[in-house]
């Protein structure tokens, strides 16, 4: 194993490690502070809330976003809600227990000191939030209301109706703006990071193109934290945004950090299938919807009767029969696996037969219905009546993502049951980082999504807005304040010095490159037809010869690319086309290193499913023995890699295989 | 006053400021609409005239036409720079479709419009009877009240030959009121069709301003409350409707009845 | 669904800079499925015009799913289109018919310049908010959250003004170019719930300053800005800022 991965977390009793740790960690006096330079790329809710909360603390801010605004970034689309260990409705939870829960939905692949941080701070994310003014869902005797997802016994999840990762991120972007406001931040909207540059081996800056001007522009800092989300975007077709991308970690992965877990992607169950070929993006349905959905396929194969024509014995419930104990409420890899099998066997719906029926006819009647009319006082009530009293509850539930659904589809799901299939959604691999969130470059920190840490194989719902937070208020702030502390006789270096004009020559030559090639193909081709190579053969399922060929097929449209895309228009202008071929190009590297990665895990574990390794009912199969470890992948140039283990020691966690049946 | 610049210097101080105006206007109006119904009274215009000799001789009403003169200035004026403010605030392209009609009443996208013609009208309606009846020559009349049977005798007298000082007083058993005759000079005009339908014009004008102005004033002043609103917004359509169709009425009346 | 392809004429506004004059181009599209969203109608205009050599048109999106506000087209006179409720990316062709022609603009304001065809820089919101849209509590401040009880209802109603998602089609359609509707929503959230009491006078006041240094028109209630908002904001947000300024500068000291 490298020396360079290790983990630094520290010694002692789990419980006691993050407050060991804090205090003890080495401080930056105030007066040091304002002479310390830290840049922040990207401004979701790990980046602004990291912002934030350095430029409170006294340091010089410059803060980066490739949106028109901070606030745009795409942790404002979460719907479900985010965790937090407060036990406010007294069903035992506990930080140990949301720890537990978190490494056990990630089956055994993350670690254990810093999952268990990110359930102790989870407690007073709730109390920043709300103290900015975070409009939580409230109870009538003004308490905060709670409600629970998937993976879990108790009800940890705090929501703002079906818009809280929008709520939140308003809330770390109002932070973030008032710093802003006070000269601690300068903001750099509209700026997209091409490279880190890196001096005597340490992160010093980067190289930035201003999308409006096209011009690049290099920053100092004294250290770069990198907060640019997930890749899911690889898949081309996904629930992330347009622009989501992975240019940022992979620029930092090619200067020398490594890239940890890259085939761990999240499927997500509930999107609405896609319908053409135009389609740009994949919409989820949030996970709440299966508390009250029922899921299920025709019996027989090629069923071509309308929904509400199948009669009740003719319908697969296949998750209420597979996992009797869970049953809709299985962990999303495992929802997701199921519906692809269905599918798979030909027992598809919809136009295009790859799709499921979410279905909720059942609670609408006889949950929400009956409980209506008990209230109500009416007895025998007929199913008319029962029909029209559960729709208003369930309106009043989802009546947003009802809406929604019918925006998009034309059908009514109060009336017809909605097709779901699963989708991309997040993507629990990226860069590499130890307990610090520091990757394999010093100074370079990755935090929220783009680093690989805390959620293993599988991310639980609810989760991702609550590391991001964590992140981005409670953990770099001391981490980062660490390595500062002994960078304080370290003077700005003047963007003048050879590292910055290489790493800048390095960016204008592939921004020539692009322009240069003038061929005939749109980018956006070349990115849907990644986009199929990965969801067909890295996606849900993957297998030996898939992965191979897939790996062959990337490296020939990486080619083609290079000879036949057609980037319209020049640099110095505002050219979203140039920019999404530097995206594009980076996405077509990037895949080949997941497939290298899911090539490499011999075994299925959370939302990596090898066909060879399965049990026989088709359950993901692990090999703790031989992968229970984190995969960090150093660049090595071309198509070569080197792979580095960090093995995942469980002191307090007996490992067992994950049950839901 | 400096407590009160924000009324001139921010956006929500100006349209405050209109509001207040606005409103203030508003009251006017129900006053002024009712004396002009003493037009409609069969009596040779005798309340009518008194209601006007009291409305310019009354040293408490004098003092507050002179705010109301203050008022429709500041009203009118402020409107019209707001109107090219905001027409700036547009930038130099303006839109090359636009449907205001999807997502907002023709009235409230065209207040400067509608302002405009009802300043407009004041200005003709000032000078036709207010700067007359002020400085005009315009025939004199004496009312010759009886206070036992309280039957008026009318005459038409000018004023040159009567060098009258006291224009209201008591002779003997007869109250005498001696006035410049407003009302028979507003009668007079009214017997144009053209005026007439240009009053009627500017009526339509005051009705369409209010339609909007009315419950926008409650709004600006920060009254938005779900249980008021319909009440205010009740009030301001009855309001735009009936008060110019009471005011439009007289015209009419009097050109139809000559 | 298998519905019938349809054919669309579009008249989209091209403008190359902030500095240049734009003009309407015409295109037609032939195969445009009733079941695509507006933006990907827009996809595979360009798609289009790159494969025939010509320039995209550059316009602004990201979520695709109603929440992010970075899409911004104003499609036959109105902001976000025809229909109530939503944005440019969860407009579907179906709102339209076979053969019609759809005019597409840029928001329109001083404060809202062109940046490139149909995006419009919107970095006049950043400012405003950075003026005071914010409760100032520093990251470890906080007390427990359920140490502050806030009724349901206030809860409810702080929610319904923070849907905003700073698309900016409230000054788009109104006819003025108010940025009230954006800047009540804040200042209601805010002032409606008790952590942001503490800053509701200088917090209005430096907001409203900062719209007005912005540029934006002012407010005449014509109601066209909460019609075509989104999230449907309501215009008694607006009538709450009215009142928080009023107070304010009445009683600040």
């Amino acid at each position: 194993m490298s020396n360079k991965l290790d983990s630094k977390t520290p010694a002692g009793p789990l419980a006691e490690k993050w407050t060991q740790y804090r205090s003890t960690v080495p401080l930056v006096n105030p007066a040091n502070k304002r002479n310390l330079e830290v840049i922040v790329v990207g401004t979701g809710l790990a980046g602004a809330s990291a912002a934030a909360t350095l430029a409170e603390l006294g340091y010089k801010v410059k803060a980066f976003c490739f949106q028109d605004s901070p606030r745009r970034a795409h942790s404002i689309a979460a719907q479900g809600g985010i965790n937090a260990a407060k036990n406010y409705q007294n069903d035992g939870d506990s930080v140990y227990r949301l720890f537990y829960d978190t490494i056990k939905g990630g089956d055994y692949r993350a670690r254990e000191g810093n999952v268990y941080r990110l359930a102790e701070v989870s407690v007073n994310i709730i109390d920043q939030c709300v103290a900015q003014g975070v409009p939580f869902a409230r109870e009538y005797g003004g308490t905060l209301s709670n409600r629970s997802f998937g993976g879990t016994q108790v009800q940890r999840t705090f929501y703002a109706a079906g818009q809280t990762g929008q709520q939140l991120l308003l809330g770390a972007y109002s932070a973030l703006e008032r710093q802003v406001g006070l000269g601690n931040v300068k903001m750099y909207a509209r700026h997209e990071m091409l490279d880190v540059v890196t001096i005597d081996g340490k992160a010093r800056g980067i190289i930035a193109r201003n999308l409006v001007s096209g011009k690049l522009e290099r920053h100092f800092g004294h250290a770069v934290l990198l907060c640019t989300g997930g890749y899911g975007n690889v898949f081309y077709l996904s629930t992330n945004a347009m622009g989501s991308n992975v240019t940022a970690a992979w620029k930092a992965h090619r200067k020398g950090a490594y890239f940890g877990n890259p085939c761990f992607t999240q499927i997500h169950p509930t999107c609405i299938p896609v319908s053409g070929h135009y389609q740009s993006k994949l919409t989820l349905m949030s996970e709440s919807l299966r508390n009250d959905g029922r899921i299920w396929v025709p019996k027989q194969i090629d069923d071509k009767r309308h929904p509400n024509d199948i009669p009740e014995e003719e319908r697969d419930y296949y998750l209420e029969r597979r996992y009797p104990a869970f049953g809709n409420l299985v962990p999303r890899d495992i929802a997701s696996r199921a519906a692809k099998e269905r599918c798979d066997a030909g027992y598809g719906v919809g136009p295009s037969k790859m799709a499921v029926y979410l279905d909720f006819a059942y609670n609408l009647k006889n949950k929400y219905g009956r409980a209506e009319a008990s209230k109500l006082g009416i007895d025998n009530p007929d199913d008319a009546t029962l029909l029209r009293l559960g729709r208003e509850v369930v309106k009043e539930k989802y009546g947003n993502l009802f809406d929604m659904y019918k925006q998009i589809t034309n059908e009514d799901p109060y009336e017809v049951p909605m097709r779901i299939y699963p989708a991309v959604h997040y993507t629990m691999g990226g860069l590499w980082v130890d307990y610090e969130l520091m990757t394999t470059v010093p100074g370079l920190y990755a935090l929220g999504e783009a680093n690989f840490s805390d959620h293993g194989a599988n991310r639980l719902g609810a989760s991702a807005l609550m590391q991001g937070l964590a992140d981005g208020y409670f953990v770099a702030p001391y981490t980062v304040g660490s390595y500062l502390s002994k960078e304080i006789h370290t003077k700005p270096i003047n963007t003048d010095h050879e590292a910055f004009v290489q790493a800048e020559q390095a960016v204008q030559a592939r921004l020539d490159q692009f322009l240069q090639v003038k061929g005939t193909k749109s980018v956006e081709s070349y990115h849907r037809e990644l986009g199929l190579i990965m969801w067909d053969k890295c996606g849900m399922a993957r297998s030996e010869a898939g992965l191979k060929n897939a790996i062959q097929e990337i490296r020939a449209l990486r080619d083609d690319f290079y000879k036949n895309v057609r980037v319209p228009g020049g640099q110095f202008e505002f050219n979203p086309e140039l920019d999404k071929a530097g995206r594009v190009a980076d996405f077509l590297e990037l895949g080949e290193l997941m497939c290298l990665d899911a090539l490499d895990r011999n075994e299925s574990c959370g939302g990596h499913f090898r066909e060879e390794y399965q049990t026989e009912d088709g359950e993901a199969l692990r090999d703790d023995e031989a992968y229970r470890y984190v995969a960090a992948w150093e660049y090595k140039g071309g198509s070569d890699w080197s792979l580095h283990k960090e093995a995942l020691e469980y002191e307090n966690i007996k490992i067992a295989q994950r049950s839901y049946k | 006053m400096k407590v009160l610049q924000f009324l001139f210097t921010s956006s929500i101080g100006r349209k405050v400021l209109m509001a207040l105006t606005g409103l203030f206007l508003i009251l006017f109006l129900v006053i002024h609409l009712m004396g002009n119904l003493q037009l409609l009274k069969h009596d040779e215009g005798y309340a009518f005239n008194k209601y006007a000799w009291f409305m310019t001789s009354n040293p408490l009403i004098k003092t507050v036409s002179y705010l109301l003169y203050a008022t429709i200035l500041l009203h009118a004026f402020k409107g019209l720079y707001l109107v090219f403010a905001n027409r700036k605030a547009r930038g130099a392209k303006s839109y090359g479709s636009y449907n205001g009609n999807a997502n907002s009443h023709w009235t409230s996208r065209n207040m400067g419009i509608l302002g405009t013609l009802i300043l407009a009208f004041i200005i003709g309606h000032m000078s036709d009877f207010w700067w007359e009846y002020k400085f005009g020559d315009i025939p004199w009349t004496k009312y010759e009240t009886s206070i036992t049977d309280e039957s008026t005798m009318v005459t038409d007298i000018t004023s040159e030959n009567h060098g009258v000082h006291i224009r209201m007083g008591v002779a003997g058993d007869k109250e005498v009121f001696i006035t410049k005759d407003l009302y028979k000079e507003t009668v007079e005009a009214f017997e144009e069709g053209w005026l007439v339908a240009l009053y009627l014009l500017a009526m339509a004008a005051i009705a369409f301003h209010l339609w909007h102005g009315f419950s926008s004033a409650f709004q600006t002043l920060g009254m938005n409350h779900p249980r008021w609103n319909p009440l205010i917004n009740g009030l301001g359509k009855a309001f735009s409707i009936l008060v110019p169709l009471g005011f439009a009425i007289i015209p009419l009346y009097v050109y139809l009845l000559k | 669904m298998g519905s019938e392809a349809m054919k669309i004429n579009l008249k989209v506004w091209r403008q190359p800079n902030s500095k240049a004059e734009g003009k309407f181009e015409t295109y037609q599209l032939n195969e445009v499925s009733p079941d695509m969203s507006f933006l990907e109608m827009f996809d595979v205009l360009n798609e289009q015009l790159i494969t025939d050599g010509g320039e995209p048109v550059a316009f602004d999106h990201d979520c695709r799913e109603g929440i992010c506000g970075m899409c911004s087209m104003f499609i036959n006179g109105r902001p976000h289109g025809p229909k109530q409720g939503i944005t440019t990316c969860q407009l579907h062709m179906r709102s339209f018919k076979d053969g019609d022609t759809i005019v597409v603009e840029p928001w329109r304001a001083q404060s809202f310049p062109v940046i490139k065809d149909l995006s419009v820089d919107r970095s006049a919101f950043d400012r405003i908010i950075a003026s005071g849209g914010f409760v100032s509590v520093n990251t470890g401040n906080a007390v427990d959250a359920n140490s502050i009880l806030i009724p349901k209802d206030t809860a409810d109603e702080a929610f319904a003004a923070a849907t905003c998602i700073g698309c900016g089609a409230c000054v788009a359609a109104c006819k003025n170019s108010s940025a009230m509707l954006f800047v009540s929503a804040k200042v209601s959230q805010l002032s409606l719930l008790p952590q942001g009491k503490a800053e509701r006078e200088n917090r209005v006041i430096a907001m409203v300053d900062q719209m007005d240094k912005e540029g934006f028109g002012s407010c005449t209630n014509t109601g066209a800005c909460s019609a075509e908002c989104p999230k449907e904001i309501d215009l008694s947000n607006i009538a709450r800022m009215n009142r928080e300024y009023v107070r304010a500068k009445l009683v600040s000291k």
